[in-house]
């Protein structure tokens, strides 16, 4: 068994009053393979990838890469640990061009810090090729402004394939994409974890969760409520286990509101 | 929706903890920027008393400003609405010198100047709403547009007058002349009409449905025309309200100096000035929210500041030095209770 | 053959894509021209109104093309005008000081860069507007400069004609030096801005601020940086115009500011960061100083100069508009 490619131990994080992750341990397996992240509004999936990707710095808890504990875990850690974060269309530059996008804070530069445009643009085209997408609509210096949103996606994720991370974070890379564009964006999931990259996969869907994911992990309120692998599961069984706790959280919310009153 | 619905909850939430605080503190939390303002201008002035007692004790020197002031007042409130609705307009002075043309002008002609006054207003109003439009209609970008505006006035009011002075001192202690520019006792009537603009400023900014809808405009453009907000008239009318408000400067300014003299050129520091009344009275540039009474005080603050300087034995060199630097020092200080 | 022809075409239509903003400008410059050649063809196939032109002409590219920076990155400087007037003041203190007027330049330079650093420092660590803070550096600089120098100007009449002269503002066959550094400066715009990862980098700051500080540019480095050109480009401005007009006034820089502004807005660059180009903004000055000097040739008033600026800069706008909804 080779060493977890990352493991979080005990992370927690508040802001102001509100808890927002406790004490959730996780972790990524050495070998590559496809986490899908689920939770409801508010349970602390984003949070807990802003912690990974060094945005947020836990309140306490420790950070492992390859077996190593991490200090001062930051964005740049992270990034140098080959961990790629991409986030919904907004990360995007819309007035700027596709190849400028995939590149952006990481230019190709000559000497005196020319950026070499041409070889960025044939990367750029060779990366959204590789990716599924070959309309021959787009090229590589139109801007991202006049892109559908599957392939806005697919300039986020040709930044991760370009700098060859290790593990890939996707922040809901399935929302506002039509079906077909969905599937293309699985086909590539499982296409880089055959490359060697790991995934973690956000969303709120647990069919394309289930879809696509070789281990599912179900935040809650903060908390890692259920954790299982696909092969021991089947999509009625997951989407049964997630009423269990939404009718769960319903009580609790009753309880609340009953103490309130 | 969701996001609609979240916002609404924290409103919901705001209002209730808005609501747990009673009186005066309350008061200190809604008016927080206005009021760091007044405290600095309080110590100002309590400085320039100590400095130079003789002189900032003597009714007269307030007398000065309060005849010079009340043209600044009146041009940095509905300032603060258009700054709020996340535009801006840099064409405002030559819009007051514009309707202080059309005003000298037709009151030179013979005309009643109950008449011309509104005249002047109607012309400041009618270049506010071209402003607006072509914001708003056109979809320019206000900064671009109202310096487009500002060169389009200030060449029409030069070559339309050939720069010929019109001197309006046969206006003096007229009817006219004594309800805008006469004195009761001692007490110049400019200051009382600062006060009126003043009242209707916060009137309509804190208490009418003009003022929530622009905050709102300010604040979040989409979700205002989501919930039913006709976005582009009330930014329209934020235009309208400084061409009024123009207007009426343009009449007190010729009144107050007893000619309309076209400077050649074109002077910008009456606007930076004024601006700077409105940065400084704590409505940041980012729209959403902004004080009514902080623009008045920062007004204040700048004219004082400036009068003082000169009385405190400094020549007149150190005026734009010492409003630099406190342009500078309460933006700092704003910055800090903002991170608060 | 038919292959041939087709890339032609679309490479020809990219070109115009991608150049769209300085082209309306360009469009704007010429039908203008076209305008005053038929009111007045003497006047306009002279080259002396071209000389006359080209006096001013360098001051506004050069501050032109240097603000495209800064606005690009979504920010805006009102102080560059009395950074005119601060790093003038340098030079004439140090010749003054009896200092080699080279040395004169290089401290001038300093000054700008200065300036402009500190200004990036007030906007990027302290986080204050750029629109507001920059107007009270306004302020705080023309304050300093009448402060010292008493309101008084300093006459540098005795510099016409040496070669320090001659090297900023003489001309070489007849063509003014001035244009030839207002030429190198634009250059080496064009460069840093469609060349450079400086130009890309600002594009991407402006376009998505939260996205360039996720994706580890140093955003306030950039920003400070863009100031700091606009601080270089001002003093080399105030060289020129100081020597141009053979003396130093207190006052010196103050009606550039909205001038240069409109320059940039008319050639093209939008005021909301993101995109820009340079050379629109140099063909905008171009229209404002043919407009400068058009009006007087085509028998209008001088007082209309500033009405017809108005004029053509919304009708410039209203141009980039249109032209923005079509694509």
């Amino acid at each position: 068994m080779k060493n977890k490619f990352l493991e979080l131990k005990n992370i927690s994080k508040s802001f102001g009053k509100v808890s927002a992750l406790e004490r959730v341990n996780f972790y990524i397996k050495g070998e590559p393979e496809i986490v899908g992240l689920i939770g409801d509004n508010g349970a602390g999936k984003s949070t807990l990838i802003k912690i990974i990707s060094g945005i947020h710095t836990p309140d306490c808890g420790e950070i492992y890469i390859n077996g190593k504990r991490m200090e001062n875990w930051s964005v740049v850690k992270s990034r140098a640990s080959g961990v790629e974060t991409v986030y919904q269309d907004r990360a995007l530059a819309m007035q700027q061009t596709l190849a400028r996008n995939i590149f952006m804070g990481r230019e190709l530069t000559s000497i005196f810090g020319f950026v070499k445009s041409k070889l960025q643009f044939a990367e750029a085209d060779r990366l959204m090729r590789t990716i599924g997408f070959t309309s021959k609509v787009f090229a590589s210096d139109s801007a991202v402004v006049n892109l559908s949103g599957g392939e806005r996606q697919g300039v986020a994720i040709a930044r991760a394939l370009y700098f060859k991370a290790n593990l890939m974070i996707l922040d809901e890379p399935t929302t506002a994409l039509s079906l077909t564009e969905a599937q293309k964006i699985f086909d590539f999931i499982r296409q880089a974890r055959k490359g060697g990259s790991s995934c973690i996969f956000i969303t709120h869907n647990i069919y394309h969760a289930y879809d696509v994911s070789d281990r599912c992990v179900v935040l809650d309120r903060g908390k890692i409520v259920m954790e299982t692998d696909r092969e021991h599961t089947t999509v009625e069984q997951l989407v049964k286990d997630m009423q269990k706790i939404a009718q769960n959280n319903g009580k609790v919310r009753e309880g609340i509101n009953n103490a309130r009153s | 929706m969701p996001d609609l619905k979240k916002k609404q909850n924290n409103l919901d939430r705001n209002q209730e903890f808005r609501r747990s605080r009673r009186g005066i503190t309350k008061f200190l939390d809604n008016n927080r920027r206005a009021l760091s303002v007044f405290i600095v201008f309080i110590i100002l002035m309590l400085l320039f008393i100590i400095k130079n007692p003789k002189i900032f004790l003597n009714r007269e020197i307030y007398e000065a400003i309060f005849r010079s002031l009340p043209i600044r007042i009146v041009l940095a409130l509905p300032l603060v609405f258009v700054i709020v609705s996340k535009e801006i307009d840099l064409s405002f002075v030559s819009n007051m010198t514009f309707s202080l043309w059309i005003f000298a002008a037709t009151v030179k002609a013979g005309w009643d100047p109950f008449l011309c006054m509104l005249l002047a207003i109607l012309a400041g109003a009618l270049i506010g709403l071209i402003n607006g439009m072509l914001v708003v209609r056109i979809g320019l970008q206000s900064i671009m547009a109202t310096i487009g505006m500002k060169f389009l006035l200030t060449g029409l009011v030069a070559g339309g007058s050939n720069i010929m002075p019109i001197p309006l001192t046969f206006l003096v202690d007229t009817p006219f002349y004594n309800t805008f520019a006469g004195k009761i006792g001692n007490f110049p009537v400019q200051m009382i009409w600062a006060v009126v603009a003043l009242v209707i400023a916060m009137l309509l900014f804190n208490y009418h449905k003009f003022g929530s809808d622009i905050s709102c405009v300010g604040d979040n453009l989409e979700s205002s025309r989501e919930m039913g907000i006709n976005v582009s008239t009330v930014k329209t009318l934020a235009f309208v309200y400084v061409g009024i408000a123009c207007g009426f400067a343009g009449v007190l300014s010729g009144l107050t100096y007893l000619s309309f003299y076209p400077k050649p050129g074109s002077p910008d520091e009456l606007m930076l000035a004024v601006l700077a009344s409105v940065f400084i009275g704590g409505t940041p540039t980012t729209g959403g929210v902004g004080t009514i009474f902080g623009a008045f005080i920062g007004a204040c603050t700048i004219r004082f500041v400036e009068t003082g300087i000169i009385e405190a034995g400094l020549t007149g060199f150190w005026t734009q030095f010492f409003e630099g630097l406190i342009i500078l020092l309460a933006l700092t200080s704003h910055k800090f209770h903002k991170s608060r | 053959m038919a292959g041939h022809r087709i890339y032609m075409i679309t490479s020809i239509s990219r070109f115009i894509e991608k150049n769209r903003r300085a082209l309306i400008a360009l469009l704007v410059l010429s039908v203008m021209m076209i305008i005053f050649l038929i009111i007045n063809p003497q006047v306009f196939l002279n080259p002396l109104m071209y000389k006359a032109i080209f006096k001013t002409l360098s001051m506004f590219i050069i501050l032109a093309s240097a603000m495209v920076f800064v606005i690009v990155s979504g920010e805006i400087d009102l102080s560059f005008g009395s950074i005119v007037g601060l790093a003038g003041w340098t030079l004439v203190l140090t010749l003054e000081s009896g200092l080699s007027p080279y040395l004169g330049v290089l401290f001038a330079l300093i000054v700008g860069a200065f300036i402009g650093f500190i200004n990036g420092i007030i906007i990027t660590r302290l986080g204050i507007s750029s629109l507001v803070s920059t107007i009270g550096m306004s302020f705080l600089i023309r304050g300093l400069i009448y402060i010292g120098t008493k309101g008084m100007g300093t006459s540098v009449v005795y510099l016409a004609g040496t070669p320090f002269y001659n090297a900023f503002i003489g001309s070489i066959w007849g063509f003014p030096v001035n244009m030839l550094w207002a030429l190198g400066f634009v250059v080496l715009s064009v460069l840093l801005f469609d060349y450079h990862i400086f130009g890309a980098q600002i594009s991407c700051v402006g376009d998505n601020l939260e996205s360039s500080l996720e994706m580890g540019i140093n955003v306030a480095t950039i920003k400070t940086l863009a100031f700091v050109y606009v601080g270089i480009a001002s003093a080399i401005v105030a060289v020129q115009f100081t020597l141009t007009n053979q003396i130093f006034y207190p006052g010196s820089g103050d009606g550039l500011l909205l001038i240069v502004l409109a320059a940039v807005f008319i050639g093209g660059t939008p005021g909301w960061g993101g995109i820009g180009t340079i050379m629109g903004s140099v063909i905008g000055a171009c229209i404002i100083s043919v407009i400068n000097s058009g009006i007087i040739a085509a028998g209008v008033s001088y007082l209309f100069k500033e009405f017809f600026y108005g004029l053509i800069i919304i009708l410039a706008l209203i141009g980039h508009k249109l032209n923005e909804k079509r694509c």
